[in-house]
């Protein structure tokens, strides 16, 4: 008896402790160093907003939002990276304040949408082909006609005439190449697909583009991880992650000669090169996939937040509006420490354009809009 | 005492309103999980008709949805594991109460049921890292030469594909056959035992002859509950299988399974007929388990019937 009474009492009093415990430390929060705006935001100006969607962005978005989080205390950012498609479904259905995407919606999901909604690109990144041939000490160097003869099961070997002729000199092996792609759904093979449906008419006949594709030949790993790890523990592999992934995992790259006819290493540099001359059009969206540019690097692609044209809710809308622009400004610096590239000049202003365009009823979110 | 019996009364009552509350609780979430499913596959359904089950063709970017592959590859590997994993963990169980001194008794299968505590991305992690390369460098070798005239063993040697994935399942699920069957066999009567031994039984014969047969409705359980968890195994055996959405015989080649395919690609899935294939895979998933699990008890139902005449 004594001991279930004691049972109940401690149950009791563990909510309210914890409560109490919680409730003091909110005062003595952020520190001395005061807000970018010189007055301090009130306690009751505390605005939470709530994103969701693509994974490949991820890294660079909890930057910024712990960055965005320092300037300004009374913002509070949650993004759950749970996948674009998962991104898109959200937005639509008004469950969040942001989506995230890597590929644009498209015209149908635009359409079913129940408000208007709007692109914002955010940055760059690209997709690299990492190999694992023990044989060779430079770089390997690929056309674009070799990546899609590897991908689509016509070159077999690793010293196809079509692979020897990008790397003059190099001691390419008489082995079978084990191709490897991933399984799981993901902007990184969106973006790759759309890339060799681009350069090879076979391949955008036989398989096409999107995010899980039939691969007529090779595995299937999950996630960039498991591409890394198949490449690294597999001679004679090649597979493609994304470029974050690839430096930080220090894998071998690949050069792509480009349309110009150059071969390109992906750097922040080559990236933002590609977005530099491409057409975007009114939506702010653009395939970025195979471009002109002498300096271009072939397989890469804008990130995307989606956003409301129209906020529900003034204060929300106003918090993420102000987010939005930190991010096309302050935030672009972050970009390239983690291995994304800058947005191109001219998208910028055509971006604050579109952020200045946000509304709220007839208000609009950013002053001087 | 009537006041005593009102109150013993009012107790039982409320148990049993309780008890029941939970019971039907579990029957209406099963229920709501098949209509939800059913709700979201209904897209698919109609779009593919009897060739959802029957088709080997899946390619989302055309809209082509054929499930068979990866009900082969969910059957295959799952009995795969069941091959490796049930003489193994029947040795468990009968070593651990039958054979073994009692000192050796509780570390050996503390650390058997710790295998069942690893995380499966642990197990995907290591079947990356170590199953795989073994395999391609010198298991697949081994049996391509010593058995490569049966089709099962034919072909490239890769590391990754449905071998990789029934071995990791196979020991994903050895914790679970062999705990169980343990809790089984202690339960077994000791008179029993010291009946057949007193008859003249060796080791072996009382164990065959007396303390099997009488566990055996208890370690089919245990194997149906191995086949449950192997069924529904997602991330380890993704990591390992290969994700082709082929059918081969031999077990080097890569597969796909259904829970698999559920995880790789519904994040990023969009259309409604695309996630109503997803879903249309998770039912199937769900009539699968359920199919061989009615299979297995009504197994049990005759084996378990037929030797007790013989017996007796």
């Amino acid at each position: 008896m004594i001991s279930r009474r004691n049972l109940v009492s401690a149950l009791v009093c563990l909510p309210l402790t914890a409560s109490v415990g919680c409730s003091k430390p909110d005062g003595a929060g952020p520190g001395p160093s005061g807000s970018s705006g010189g007055t301090a935001p009130a306690q009751a100006g505390t605005v939470s907003l709530v994103g969701a969607g693509a994974t490949f962005p991820y890294p660079l978005y909890s930057k910024w939002i712990s960055e965005y989080n320092k300037a300004n205390p009374g913002v509070q950012i949650n993004y759950q990276s749970i996948g674009s498609g998962g991104g898109i479904r959200q937005i639509s259905a008004g469950t969040v304040d942001f989506g995230a995407s890597d590929a644009p919606m498209t015209a149908d999901e635009v359409q079913k949408a129940p408000t208007k909604l709007h692109h914002v690109p955010t940055t760059l990144g690209a997709v690299v082909i990492t190999y694992n041939v023990p044989e060779l000490g430079a770089p390997l160097k690929l056309s674009a006609d070799a990546v899609s003869g590897v991908y689509l099961g016509t070159i077999k070997k690793w010293n196809d005439p079509k692979i020897a002729e990008g790397n003059p000199g190099a001691k390419l092996p008489d082995k079978d190449i084990a191709v490897v792609y991933r399984s799981d759904g993901s902007g990184t093979t969106a973006v790759f697909t759309d890339y060799l449906a681009k350069v090879s008419t076979e391949y955008k006949d036989k398989v096409g583009a999107g995010k899980s594709v039939k691969w007529p030949v090779g595995l299937g790993a999950k996630g960039n991880e498991g591409v890394t790890g198949q490449v690294k523990t597999t001679p004679f592999t090649i597979g493609y992650v994304e470029l974050a992934y690839a430096k930080q995992n220090k894998l071998p790259i690949a050069q792509l000669r480009n349309k110009a006819g150059q071969f390109v290493e992906p750097t922040a540099q080559t990236i933002t090169a590609a977005a530099a001359g491409v057409e975007v059009g009114d939506d702010l969206t653009a395939s970025l996939t195979d471009p002109a540019g002498e300096k271009a690097y072939p397989i890469s692609s804008f990130t995307y937040l989606l956003v409301y044209e129209d906020a529900k809710d003034k204060t929300k809308g106003q918090a993420l509006a102000k987010f939005l622009w930190w991010a096309l400004h302050d935030g672009q610096k972050h970009a390239a420490e983690l291995d994304y590239a800058p947005l191109p000049d001219a998208l910028i202003t055509k971006t604050e354009a579109r952020i200045r365009s946000l509304r709220s009823g007839n208000d609009k979110l950013l002053p001087g809009g | 005492m009537a006041l005593l019996g009102a109150e013993v009364n009012a107790g039982d009552v409320l148990f049993r309103g309780v008890a029941a509350l939970f019971a039907i609780t579990i029957v209406l979430v099963l229920g709501a999980m098949a209509i939800q499913m059913w709700v979201a596959a209904r897209p698919s359904i109609a779009h593919s008709g009897w060739r959802f089950i029957v088709g080997r063709d899946w390619d989302p970017v055309r809209d082509s949805f054929g499930a068979l592959p990866f009900i082969y590859g969910t059957l295959v590997s799952s009995l795969l594991a069941l091959g490796i994993a049930v003489p193994i963990s029947l040795g468990v169980a009968v070593f651990l109460t039958e054979l073994a001194p009692p000192w050796l008794r509780s570390p050996v299968s503390f650390l058997v049921e710790l295998l069942a505590a690893v995380p499966s991305v642990i197990y995907g992690l290591w079947g990356i890292f170590a199953l795989a390369p073994f395999l391609r460098n010198h298991l697949e070798p081994f049996l391509g030469k010593t058995l490569g005239f049966l089709p099962l063993f034919q072909g490239p040697h890769q590391g990754f594909g449905m071998l990789a994935g029934g071995i990791i399942l196979a020991i994903m699920i050895t914790p679970t056959i062999s705990s169980v069957s343990r809790e089984v066999l202690r339960a077994v009567p000791d008179s029993l035992r010291e009946g057949a031994l007193a008859l003249g039984s060796t080791r072996w014969e009382a164990l065959r002859h007396t303390i099997l047969p009488y566990a055996r409705s208890g370690i089919v359980g245990a194997i149906i509950l191995g086949l449950g968890r192997a069924l529904g195994e997602t991330m380890a055996i993704t990591m390992v299988i290969g994700n082709r959405t082929d059918i081969s015989v031999s077990l080097f080649a890569p597969g796909y399974t259904m829970a698999s395919v559920i995880a790789n690609e519904f994040t990023e899935a969009t259309g409604d007929v695309y996630l109503g294939a997803l879903a249309e895979i998770g039912l199937l998933l769900f009539a699968v388990t359920l199919i061989l699990n009615v299979v297995a008890r009504l197994l049990v139902w005759r084996v378990g019937r037929a030797p007790e005449g013989a017996r007796g």
